[in-house]
Order: structure tokens, then sequence, then C-alpha cells
């Protein structure tokens, strides 16, 4: 038989459908292989016994004949940003320590709904805030590459790390992951897995820890362009519960899929060839374009002229809402309480938020509260929000010429933990070709396209339509079939 | 624009987190960094341009008129509510005394 960790969404649910196995003996497997890779740090809690009741559910379900669900018997791993019932819910912070949520978050239970199973609540950089996975309370999640004749600790990327750590080390076949400003796709990019952000709204927000509200979304991460269309399909869908949800039918993506390019207009922004970009990644930009080429697409020059400040619009925006959301954590409702002696009500909210916080989210409140202070929200929230609307344009207006965007998901390869530290700016320029599409609430999608010469995967970058996941589905998928990508990382854990 | 070490005190104050001078001292440069670095926001043209308010086009719905519609986020759920609080008494929050 197969070794079981081996296999992605689609080979599991196909395989437990057909009684090639069961349920049982895939979530076994992968609560093993979770288990043996405690030094990967990529999991908060682990819950293998949710893997094995969702298991045994589905293969009862079996027996009896009865519909499996789409992803009936797959075990993955769940950013802890969404709040799971009676499981303990962090967001990677001291301040929501010991959160044991009373409801399940839509997305997963859309999950639980289409079958999936529960292997364990995953690391990231604390409330998504970092680009690396050194700002969790809870301790670094180390990538499971590393770079070629060296024994240094990598960043997986941030900040859904332990999500890309997971599914490289086939110690999950998938994972959620959510995007603020590039959160799936940038550690995507960094362990050579897919990670697909949809349109704003397809997946609803309800019960995922706030960071920033207007950019959040939630997304799958798995190793191939099938497993995420998948399970996307599992994910998304309207939500009463969410304000900004989209009243719309989820289209029917894993059947949609085709690598067939013929008449589709890829663009190329010129904008996105930066100073500092590495040249392998401009390299693999390069093949990028032949291997769409390839499929049939006509490669075209499109211009988005704002994209150099998107990445200083967003650093305003997401503190801004970061600042507001983070305000419910006072030490009276729910989460850490600290209580100096003698204290009143503000010195606690003071000393509780002092404690529950790290650095990189107090940094954030702080520049948050600053912008939409009196006196300079028009000079840094309003210019923001406007260049924001720039950014959107530039988008709308090349895909006038064009149906999808092609570009790097990031500028460098993954590099070691504790490299970048000494300034939070360099950290934040690891996303400055994911944010653009963030700020316009476009579907976008990393996919793995090539080891760099240090052993380290390269991820390229497509960016759709508004609602075309499909599109960027397809295109992910012709550039898969090129790639061949199939790089492992060699155990060490 | 730029920051000193009593504007991040204040910040930090209407942010209700305390910091120690260290901690204040320290934030200084990484905040002043991060700011000098938006300012070339101020380069962009924007005369005529409408500040985003919806990413994606979206109406706001307005739910059934129908009392707890939804169990989930209805009345009713008292201890759910409390069951995090960290200091919950007769069946409220429970805050230091606000009033001598």
């Amino acid at each position: 038989m197969t070794e079981l960790t081996n296999l992605g969404v689609k080979d599991i649910r196909d395989g437990v459908a057909s009684g090639e196995f069961t349920a049982r003996e895939v979530a076994e497997a992968f609560n093993a292989a979770v288990a043996e890779a405690a030094s990967l740090n990529a999991f908060i809690v682990t819950t293998p016994d949710h893997a094995l009741a969702s298991a045994d559910a589905v293969d009862a379900k079996r027996a009896k004949g009865e519909d499996l669900g789409t992803m009936g018997g797959v075990p993955i791993g769940m950013k802890d940003l969404f709040a799971t019932k009676g499981v303990q819910t962090t967001a990677a912070s001291h301040i929501l320590e010991g959160f044991n949520p009373q409801y399940e978050s839509t997305v997963s239970q859309n999950l639980w709904d289409a079958g999936a199973g529960m292997l364990g609540k995953l690391n990231l950089d604390q409330f998504a805030m970092g680009s690396s996975n050194e700002t969790s309370y809870f301790g670094n999640v180390s990538s499971p590459w590393r770079k070629a004749g060296s024994n240094a600790a990598m960043s997986p990327g941030g900040s859904s790390g332990g999500s890309s750590s997971a599914v490289a080390a086939r110690i999950a076949p998938a994972a959620t992951g959510t995007d603020t400003g590039g959160s799936i796709r940038q550690p995507a990019a960094f362990t050579g897995i897919c990670g697909i952000k949809p349109t704003y709204g397809r997946c609803s927000r309800w019960g995922v820890v706030a960071f920033a509200s207007s950019l959040d979304q939630a997304g799958p991460m798995a190793r191939t362009v099938e497993d995420c269309a998948i399970m996307l399909e599992a994910m998304a869908g309207f939500d009463p519960k969410d304000a900004t949800s989209l009243k719309m039918d989820v289209p029917a993506w894993e059947a949609g899929l085709s690598a067939d390019l013929k008449g589709k207009r890829i663009g190329i922004p010129r904008e996105y060839r930066m100073e500092g970009t590495d040249e392998d990644i401009l390299k693999s930009w390069e093949q990028g374009k032949e291997w769409l080429r390839d499929a049939g697409a006509e490669i075209v020059d499109v211009s988005l002229q704002h994209t150099k400040y998107a990445l200083p619009a967003y650093y305003i925006v997401a503190p801004a809402e970061a600042s507001s959301n983070l305000a419910r954590y006072d030490g009276v409702r729910y989460g850490l309480r600290d209580l100096p002696d003698g204290a009143g009500l503000q010195d606690m909210y003071a000393a509780t938020r002092a404690e529950g916080f790290g650095d990189e989210v107090k940094r954030r409140i702080l520049i948050g509260t600053y912008v939409l202070s009196a006196g300079f929200y028009d000079a840094y929230y309003n210019q923001a929000q406007k260049v924001r609307t720039l950014v959107s344009r530039d988008f709308a207006e090349a895909f006038g010429q064009c149906d999808a965007i092609l570009a790097p998901t990031t500028p460098t390869a993954s590099f070691p933990l504790g490299s970048l530290n000494d300034d939070p700016l360099t950290m934040y320029l690891n996303d400055v070709f994911a944010v653009p599409a963030s700020l316009a609430g476009l579907p976008a999608m990393s996919v793995p396209a090539t080891v760099n010469s240090d052993g380290l995967p390269l991820g390229l970058q497509i960016v759709g339509k508004p609602f075309d996941e499909q599109g960027v589905l397809n295109a992910g998928l012709a550039i898969q079939q090129r790639a061949g990508f199939d790089a492992k990382p060699e155990k060490w854990w | 624009m730029s920051v000193d070490k009593a504007t991040v005190a204040k910040i930090a104050s209407l942010a209700r987190i305390k910091m120690g001078d260290e901690e204040l001292e320290r934030m200084v440069p990484e905040l002043n960094g991060i700011l000098d670095w938006v300012e070339q926001l101020g380069e962009v043209d924007v005369s005529g341009v409408e500040p985003m308010t919806a990413v994606i086009e979206n109406h706001l719905r307005l739910r059934d008129d129908v009392v707890d519609a939804d169990p989930k986020t209805a009345g009713g759920r008292r201890e759910d509510v409390l069951a995090n609080a960290p200091a919950a008494e007769h069946g409220f929050f429970g805050v230091p005394k606000v009033i001598e």
C-alpha cells in the first residue's frame, strides 16, 4: 500500500470512497506523523481524537452506503485563528491562551460537514501579524525545508506558517489558512505548496479571529491545485452571520478545472520588476510565462502603476483596523486578565494588554491608533484608503486587457529564522507582491514553480478578476502540470 | 511627521497598553521608521478619488425581523457567553470596583 501520509486531499477522498483504505487508517497515519514532528512546532494543540471520530463517522457512512462528502475521510490542520468548539483557540497569543470557544466558525463547520476531520490547531504569527511565523507566543515554526548544506532552521513564511510547514512536511494533507496581506500565498511559496485566497467575501469570516476585517479571507493550503479546488469548494459559501459574505452560489471549481488556456490572456505587470528581487525569482517568472504560453495563453504587458504604494497603504489600513478589532481584548469577557494590586478598571485594561500582546501586535496597535487619531486621520488613513481605490482601479483597468495576472509570489525565497528580526520594515517587504491583490479583494494563488540554487522552493502567483477563482485555479493547474514540481524536504524532524 | 517619546506614551495610553520607559524608548525609532516609510503615500495624486469603503461591491442585508432568528447569535445563552470570562460573578462579568 502507498504510504498514506504522501497522499493529498483528492487521493485520500477517492481512496476512502473506493475502499482502498479506511478513513480510520488515514487518520491514524497522520496522527502518528503529527506526533513525530513536534520539532517543527507546527501545531499549538493536537486533536487526534477529533480526527479519529470524524474518520469513524465517515467509515460508518460508507458501510451504510451513504454519501461521504467532498472531503470525506480527509484529516486536515486548522489554523488556530478559527474558533473550534471546545478546542482552545489562541490566535497564537498569550491573551487568548486557554480560550475555549462555545461555538464553531462557519468555515471549520463547513469542512466538518464535508467529511473532514481535525488533526489539530496550527501555529501562526500572533493574530496573523507577521511574515515569518516568529511572532507566535507559542514559539517559532520551522519549515521542513533547509538550505542545501545547512542545518539552519528556515522560516515557513507567515502568518499561516504552521499550515505551510505541516502540509510541506506531509504531516497534514491540507490545512486552512487566512490571508490578510499575503498570509496564505507567501508561506505557500516558501514551502513549495499551493494556496489560494478567494475573492473577499467567498469564505465567511464568522468565528475567525479578526485582524483587518476589510482584508481577511480564509482559503485552503494543499500540495496540488486540485486539492485546493476541492477544499475551497467545501470552505466557501454564503453565511448570513457575516455581513460581508457574498450571496452567490459556490461554483463547482473541481469539476471546472482545465489546464487549457487557449483564448486566455495573461497580464505581466511591469511594475512588479522591482529592485531587490532575487535573480532566481525573475528567472522563474520568465519560465512561468513560457509555461502559460505553452498552455495556449497569450502573454500581454499590463501596468499596475500604483503597485509601489500598495504596501505602505496596507501598513496604514491593516493596523488601523487591527487597533479597532483588538480593542475587544480587555480582560473582562474572555482571555487573560492581569489585575495588579489595587488597580482600577483602566489599569486592568492596560496591564492585561501589556501582558497579553506580543511586540509586533503592540507595534501595529500603536500605529493604527496613531493613524486614526484626531488630526492625523486625513493625512494617513483617508489618504491610504484613497490609494487603495487607485490600486483597485489599476487592476480593473488591467483586466480590460487580460484575464489573469502572473507575478512572483515573493521577492526572495525563505530565509533563516531570526535573520530579518532587526527591522520590521524589511520583514514587511516580503509581502510586496502579495498585498496589492489583498487591497483589491481579488482571488490570488501561489503555485510552486521550482527550487532555487539553495534547493529552496519558489512560487508563482496568479491574480484573477473578482469571483474568477476558476480562472486562477486553471492557470495554476497549467503551471503545475508544466513545472512538474516534485521536490520534497528531506525528513530531519 | 514623526513621534517622540511623549507622543508614543499618549498613543499607548489611548490604546490602553501599559508601557514602561524602556519600552517607549524602543518603540520611538521603530514607529518613526514605519511612519517615515508610509509618508511616501503623500506623493500620490488623489484629487477626486474617493476613499475605498467596500472592496467588493456588496450591499448590506437586513435579517428577517424575527426574535432569535439564529439561535447561535440569539439571546438566552448567558452560560456560553460567560464561559470564558476571567471573573464571572452572579451571572455577570466581574470587574474591579469603579465607584468609591
